[in-house]
């Protein structure tokens, strides 16, 4: 009965701290949920937020409007940063980050199929590392292309020539790469954030929403209270600054040399709040 | 015979609660290899001791390791433990083969020894030609085969099932009980929570009774009848002369009862001292002065254990 218990124990025998095992839990746990993320059920809405700005560009890719600014080339990174704080990165970024976070765990609770995993001869830091990363590739997967397809849709219909050769010669690629990038950090922050809020609250839908108007108004907060969001980072990062309306309260861009490593940092330690909570994590049901 | 303590399953003053609400209380108990049935009614705490066995709850207040493991340490835990909940439910959208899979996968098996001891288990439960349809497809029986694959697909060296009879059909019953039987006998530690006390009789080794919370009696079914005392034992004689024989039991003090059989061919005795009565009846064979066709106790199994101290009948199949 024993020798397969062998098999892996052994592997784990010789070190204190049995990386290679730790690896190979994690790429099977990855593994399994991006099969989830991308294939079940709840994939769907997912792709549809996705999908969201794609559709009116499309549209305005047929129909091209006749205002004055849509005829001048200048014009379209301002409209693309536009496009791309209002509707991808506030709206399908930070809600596709909430619902594929938040389900990494919420969602296996609801299923009442979690047990499975805490039943394996897995360390919970471990399971929390693999589904992490799962959430992280699917979404930025998903909201990365989002973000050049939705980019490329806006130039090329309207002005091909021009917008390849500002893609190719020109600050169009450049400024492509730092929105994806801004994206992909969105992705890390948000997802780490309702990653640990679907650990902790039975409902997560509240928290979100909190968080999403801390987001909006974060215009009107004094400069240090600023700083205590994501979107204020990330807004640093933007390569065509948006003006934020004659009510704001103005505040200094964190340079991207302290805006990165400080939102990984706070990312890595909500990581280990939700390590620590799903350590000590009973499997309830009837009480979730 | 004394067993180390990497051999046994101890609970040391174990309490859980929920807020206010009683889970299980001031639990001692040392689980040795064999077949071992926690037995009680509804909400008596057997769910809650399995849980916390394997770690899916936290003791409020004492200790629990099995083979010497701490149930917080999942990593070491479930390379021995294998448990197959009560939990009806499943990760969407598998099949058998990918459910059990994945697991052994996560595990940290490679995919090559991870699909051979999906097979074993496959083939334990009687489920190979199923395994390749989704779980949501199963009936109630096959989802209870393949969790119960899914908790002995490791190899554990102890294997904790709650309920594990539920939703099977006879003849799969039978099957699964004489699989409890040959893993026992390879030398498994087999925890199994059962409201079927014939059943529960008839495989294990040892029981625990729980009520409330609290253990009522454990040990060998028969030690356990043997200590209560406040219960005389009923011994149903089958003879060709029963009234002559209920004179004879008549002037033993240990006897407190004797009753004819309505077909008047056997005698049912209640004795607070069943060996000397067995001691008694044998001289009266040798004497001649009865021909005895049979001799069986009559409340000697769980049922009328669990009668006894918990005080209703229980369950049955």
């Amino acid at each position: 009965m024993s020798s397969a218990v062998h098999t892996v124990s052994n592997q784990t025998g010789g070190s204190p701290l049995p990386w290679a095992l730790w690896l190979r839990q994690i790429a099977a746990i990855f593994r399994s949920e991006l099969h989830k993320n991308f294939l079940g059920r709840r994939a769907i809405l997912i792709y549809l937020l996705a999908l969201l700005p794609l559709f009116p560009l499309l549209v305005l890719a047929v129909f091209q409007p006749s205002d004055r600014e849509w005829k001048d080339f200048n014009n379209y990174s301002l409209i693309y940063s536009v496009l791309y704080n209002g509707l991808i990165l506030r709206t399908v970024v930070f809600f596709g980050c909430a619902w594929i976070f938040m389900n990494l765990f919420r969602g296996e609770i609801v299923d009442r199929s979690l047990h499975y995993y805490f039943l394996s001869a897995v360390r919970r830091e471990v399971l929390v590392v693999g589904k992490y990363f799962s959430g992280l590739v699917t979404s930025v997967v998903l909201f990365t292309f989002t973000t050049v397809v939705a980019m490329l849709l806006l130039y090329l219909p309207h002005f091909y020539s021009q917008s390849v050769r500002y893609f190719t010669e020109g600050y169009g690629l450049k400024q492509l790469l730092t929105y994806a990038g801004i994206t992909i950090l969105a992705c890390i922050g948000y997802g780490a954030f309702f990653l640990v809020v679907g650990l902790f609250v039975r409902n997560p839908i509240i928290p979100a929403l909190l968080l999403y108007g801390w987001e909006w108004l974060n215009f009107l907060l004094p400069p240090l209270l600023k700083k205590v969001s994501v979107i204020h980072y990330l807004n640093s990062l933007t390569p065509v600054p948006l003006s934020e309306g004659p009510f704001a309260v103005v505040a200094e861009p964190t340079p991207a040399w302290i805006a990165i490593p400080s939102m990984l940092g706070v990312t890595l330690l909500v990581l280990i709040i939700a390590a620590y909570r799903i350590r000590h994590m009973e499997i309830r049901y009837g009480s979730d | 015979m004394t067993i180390s303590n990497d051999h046994l399953i101890i609970f040391d003053n174990v309490s859980k609660f929920y807020g206010e609400i009683l889970g299980v209380n001031r639990l001692n108990l040392q689980i040795a290899p064999g077949i071992t049935s926690l037995v009680g009614p509804n909400g008596a705490g057997k769910s809650t001791l399995m849980n916390l066995m394997t770690g899916l709850l936290r003791p409020t207040r004492g200790r629990i390791t099995l083979l010497g493991i701490p149930t917080d340490q999942p990593d070491r835990l479930f390379r021995k433990v294998g448990y197959c909940t009560q939990f009806d439910s499943f990760p969407r959208g598998l099949t058998g083969r990918e459910f059990l899979n994945s697991f052994l996968l996560v595990h940290g098996f490679d995919k090559k020894r991870a699909n051979e001891l999906s097979q074993l288990a496959l083939e334990r439960v009687n489920l190979v030609e199923a395994a390749d349809r989704k779980v949501a497809a199963y009936s109630k029986g096959m989802r209870q085969r393949i969790r119960l694959a899914q908790s002995i697909a490791h190899e554990p060296a102890v294997l904790i099932l709650d309920e594990p009879l539920n939703g099977l059909d006879p003849m799969v019953r039978a099957e699964t009980i004489a699989l409890f039987r040959r893993l026992a006998a390879e030398g498994l530690h087999l925890i199994i929570s059962s409201h079927i006390l014939h059943e529960v009789d008839m495989m294990s080794d040892r029981v625990v009774l729980l009520n409330n919370g609290y253990i009522v009696a454990e040990g060998n079914i028969h030690g356990v009848r043997d200590e209560m005392e406040e219960h005389p034992m009923q011994i149903f004689i089958r003879c060709d002369q029963p009234a002559r024989l209920a004179a004879h039991v008549f002037a033993q003090n240990h006897v407190v009862e004797a009753r004819l059989h309505d077909d008047r061919r056997g005698l049912f005795v209640k004795t607070r001292d069943a060996d000397g009565f067995y001691l008694m009846l044998n001289r009266a064979v040798a004497e001649g002065e009865v021909n005895i066709e049979s001799v069986a106790p009559v409340d000697d199994d769980l049922s009328a254990v669990y009668q006894y101290l918990i005080g209703t009948s229980g369950g049955s199949a």
